[in-house]
């Protein structure tokens, strides 16, 4: 029985390492961008730089990028449904104030 | 007079395959998972019940002269929190989904058997937990917890009962995950997703719901537990924090857990009528995604429930018109099972009378619902009656009709016996009969202003509360009967062959009780989803 | 007698299944599906999050000033450098490398228990400072920030709870690898069977990613950091 065809893709050592290596350095950069006042851009940036390590975890410490379009479609539509809860909701918390306050 | 000639040598099947009770509390087996799921979930409901009984009781007159205003609160909780989360959410799925979604599409059983059997261990410590909580002297915050009552004013056992909750949470969220993973890597060749029977797409989209939602309510569990036990202020306004914040965490979850509710059974519904009319469904495809159109449109409606807490206008008007949308899908299924009936070859066989029943009460409760969905109407009529008879239309009229339906649809296949269609056909009238009388004057008393979960009411609104109560006893008839002749039928039964129904779908086509195995070998499906066009007229058994 | 890997195989393929591919795949897309119902766990209290700090922004701004941003820096890296072992604890699961295995993934479990060791610290400190939401909770210097210290109770409260879950989610994550371990150096896995393998990583993985949100969000909220 020949197994060695259903195996599945093995990822280079040093991709694994190189990934790594870019978690940290951004991780640094969070952390020294926290320092510099940008207003309301830390938040942005911090946030993004966050979703791009995620992202890097997601697709290649856990393999999505080799995985199958169900397994895609599974990590996806739990963003979008998270994304649901927060943003629906907010559109009662960012709204309250406009009844008393009209314009603001 | 012909009858279904039965070999008297007992066959292997799954039911006698072992007695002891090791063999059936250390189970892998879906089918006897499903039947644990039954005993239990029957339990709990008659558990339910009696509250239920109590309630209507007390409101026979309009003084509050049977319980106490606090004991009164309580047993509406109770009744709820038993009825929503230990029966009405388990009951297809854990019963009926457990049982035939590997035979339906064709498996020896779900993805992951232990992990089956896990769900029902938690289902049941949950149970305990809660009655536990029960017989300590229940809890009285609604089955709803609104916070700050539940966090910081009540004095029941809040925490227990949560915690109840947050368990059989689990079992849940372990029961769809098992689903969707079998739907989709374990079907029988040439089972096609559009070859798929409705039943195996209405749970699907059920548990698509029950992994995205049901983490929701747990955490929310576990955040008023912490502010209950630590008074950590999450939710406490005299700290700042937004009891609206607990609702929205709250409905997150409950409103997309009514749909956990009644898609599966209107998967059954899909099973019963096309059996019935000896017709395919009208509009399969559009059945199969109206399914999961309920799933993901249900998400983005719980604010609904919210309307007069305090949420922004603004917030309420998205809400509302996105509840709108919700009816949508649901309205096409009713069409299209109404379209499955025009011209079919209708047979008034037990099941297929509550599926009558169903299509009839399930209109009225989902129109209703729309009513809801409009602001103004709703600030007239929440918290009143008017809403609590709309969700026992569409919960009791339609997911325990449905229930009981598959119940008597698949008990030959369960047990290899066939229950009495005479005492059946009197329970489903009796239950039919029973819960508009129960229910219809509900719609009238909220309409005339009489709030829910009060103990007392005005002398005016007797009349119809009598009514009300005169109906659930007729009810409760209706559902005692089943249970003393299925009982019955266990042991002095017709025997039921494969297929006494004639139906189409995959589970029919293994003997009945199934072996453990489900099939002798892997079927290979050639044929369209209620392919009744070509299934050959057998003799139905006659007499039953 | 040392099994072979078709033999490991074989003996792990469990009835129901039709063949080995069958039972990995439907076993890495369950842990997936669960994966998922974590995100919405998790989720409830990032949503909390998000509409508390929106209204309270100079509470949250006062109370993660408390936060010492190094210790949360370097267990970030921490954790990274674990998520890069156990990934490559995985790798030599599908390279038949166990003794490498092993070794990496009791890597995984050390800089598991160096995260647990630094929260341990920082709680330890938030503790004795009274920085624990409840009838003891105090914060010097609110009224001088000009914020209302019930508001920073909520900031503490979310943090307590958030990591607090997180750090359960950790200990979890320690069991499950030592399970692995154990499993691994008996020679229970093999190219073709180290599924259980593959779910403790995308599990201890996910644990990361979660940490991956909190730090900047609990302890980088604005400029004026402690520590």
């Amino acid at each position: 029985m020949a197994l060695e065809e259903h195996r599945q893709h093995v990822i280079a050592t040093s991709v694994y390492v190189g990934i790594w290596a870019v978690l940290m350095v951004l991780t640094g950069v969070t952390v020294l961008v926290s320092f510099i006042e940008l207003g309301d851009w830390n938040i942005v940036l911090a946030l993004t730089i966050a979703t791009i390590k995620a992202t890097l975890v997601v697709l290649f410490f856990m393999h999505l990028y080799y995985s199958s379009t169900l397994t895609k479609v599974t990590m996806i539509a739990a963003i979008f449904f998270l994304f649901l809860l927060l943003a629906l909701s907010m559109t009662d918390y960012l709204t309250r104030a406009w009844l008393t306050n009209p314009g603001h | 007079m012909a009858t279904a000639v039965q070999t008297t040598v007992e066959t292997q099947n799954y039911l006698n395959n072992g007695y002891d009770l090791k063999s059936w509390l250390l189970t892998k087996d879906h089918k006897r998972i499903a039947v644990l799921y039954l005993l239990s979930i029957t339990g709990m409901f008659f558990v339910g019940g009696f509250f239920a009984m109590l309630i209507r009781l007390e409101l026979l007159t309009p003084a509050g002269d049977l319980v106490s205003s606090d004991t009164y609160n309580k047993l509406f909780t109770m009744h709820g929190i038993t009825m929503v989360f230990f029966f009405l959410i388990p009951s297809v799925p854990a019963v009926l989904g457990n049982f035939l979604v590997p035979l339906m599409v064709g498996a020896k059983d779900l993805a992951f058997p232990r992990i089956n059997l896990l769900s029902w261990y938690l289902y049941i410590i949950g149970a305990m937990f809660a009655l536990v909580s029960m017989v300590m002297g229940g809890v009285d915050t609604g089955w709803t917890f609104y916070t700050p009552f539940s966090t910081t004013y009540s004095n029941t056992h809040v925490v227990g009962t949560a915690l109840g909750i947050f368990i059989t949470g689990f079992s849940s969220i372990f029961t769809g995950l098992n689903f969707i993973v079998t739907i989709h890597r374990m079907r029988a060749p040439g089972l096609t997703w559009t070859r798929l029977p409705l039943f195996c797409w209405s749970n699907y989209a059920a548990s698509l719901i029950m992994v995205l939602g049901t983490p929701v309510i747990a955490i929310t569990i576990l955040l008023v537990a912490l502010e209950r036990l630590f008074h950590i202020g999450v939710f406490n306004p005299a700290l700042g924090g937004d009891p609206l914040l607990f609702q929205h965490l709250f409905w997150f979850y409950s409103h997309p857990a009514v749909y956990i509710m009644i898609l599966p059974g209107m998967g059954v519904i899909s099973e019963i009528v096309t059996c019935f009319s000896r017709k395919r469904v009208f509009g399969y495809e559009f059945v199969a995604l109206a399914s999961i159109a309920i799933a993901v449109l249900g998400f983005l409606v719980w604010a609904h429930h919210m309307f007069v807490a305090g949420i922004s206008v603004y917030a309420a008007l998205v809400f509302s018109l996105l509840s709108y949308l919700v009816a949508i899908p649901s309205a096409v299924k009713i069409f299209n099972w109404t379209a499955t009936l025009y011209k079919g070859s209708i047979r008034y066989d037990t099941p297929m009378l509550y599926a009558f029943g169903f299509i009839g009460l399930f209109t009225i409760g989902g129109l209703t619902g729309v009513f809801l969905a409009s602001i103004g109407v709703d600030v007239h009529v929440t918290d009143t009656y008017f809403v609590v008879a709309h969700f026992h239309y569409v919960m009791v009229g339609g997911m325990v009709l449905a229930y009981m339906g598959g119940l008597h649809f698949w008990w030959p296949k369960m047990t290899g016996r066939m229950y009495p269609e005479g005492w059946a056909k009197l329970s489903a009238l009796l239950v039919f009969v029973g819960f508009n009388l129960t229910f219809f004057p509900q719609f009238i008393l909220g309409y005339m202003g009489m709030p829910r979960r009060y103990h007392a009411y005005p002398p005016e609104f007797q009349v119809l509360n009598v009514l009300s109560t005169a109906g659930a006893s007729v009810l409760a008839l209706g559902y005692v009967l089943p249970m003393i002749y299925f009982v019955w039928s266990l042991r002095y039964g017709k025997l039921a062959g494969p297929n006494p129904w004639n139906a189409v779908g995959l589970e029919w086509m293994t003997p009945s009780p199934p072996p453990t195995q489900n099939f002798e070998e892997t079927p290979v499906v050639t044929w369209e989803a209620y392919d009744y066009e070509h299934q050959p007229d057998e003799e139905v058994p006659v007499g039953h | 007698m040392a099994t072979s890997d078709i033999e490991i195989a074989e003996h792990a393929l469990q009835h129901h299944f039709a063949d080995m591919d069958q039972q990995k795949e439907s076993s890495t897309f369950g842990m997936w599906l669960f994966l998922v119902t974590e995100i919405m766990f998790f989720g409830g209290l990032f949503c909390a999050y998000l509409i508390y700090r929106s209204t309270y922004y100079p509470a949250f701004v006062a109370g993660s000033q408390t936060m010492n941003i190094w210790l949360g820096a370097t267990n970030t890296a921490v954790l990274i450098c674990s998520s890069l072992s156990m990934a490559l604890g995985v790798r030599c699961a599908q390279t038949s490398k166990t003794k490498m295995m092993v070794v990496l993934l009791l890597i995984t479990i050390v800089f598991g228990f160096a995260f647990l060791g630094i929260k341990a610290v920082e709680y330890h400190e938030h503790w004795t400072n009274h920085q624990f939401p409840g009838p003891n909770f105090q914060f010097e210097g609110a009224e001088a920030a000009g914020v209302s210290p019930q508001n920073i109770q909520i900031y503490f409260s979310l943090y307590w709870a958030m990591t607090g879950l997180h750090a359960l989610h950790m200990v979890i994550g320690i069991g499950l690898v030592t399970w692995i371990v154990i499993a691994g150096w008996r020679g229970a896995y093999s190219p073709d069977y180290y599924s259980p393998v593959e779910n403790v990583g995308l599990y201890w993985h996910f644990v990361d990613l979660v940490w991956i949100y909190l730090f900047p969000l609990l302890y980088l909220i604005s400029k004026k950091h402690g520590g």
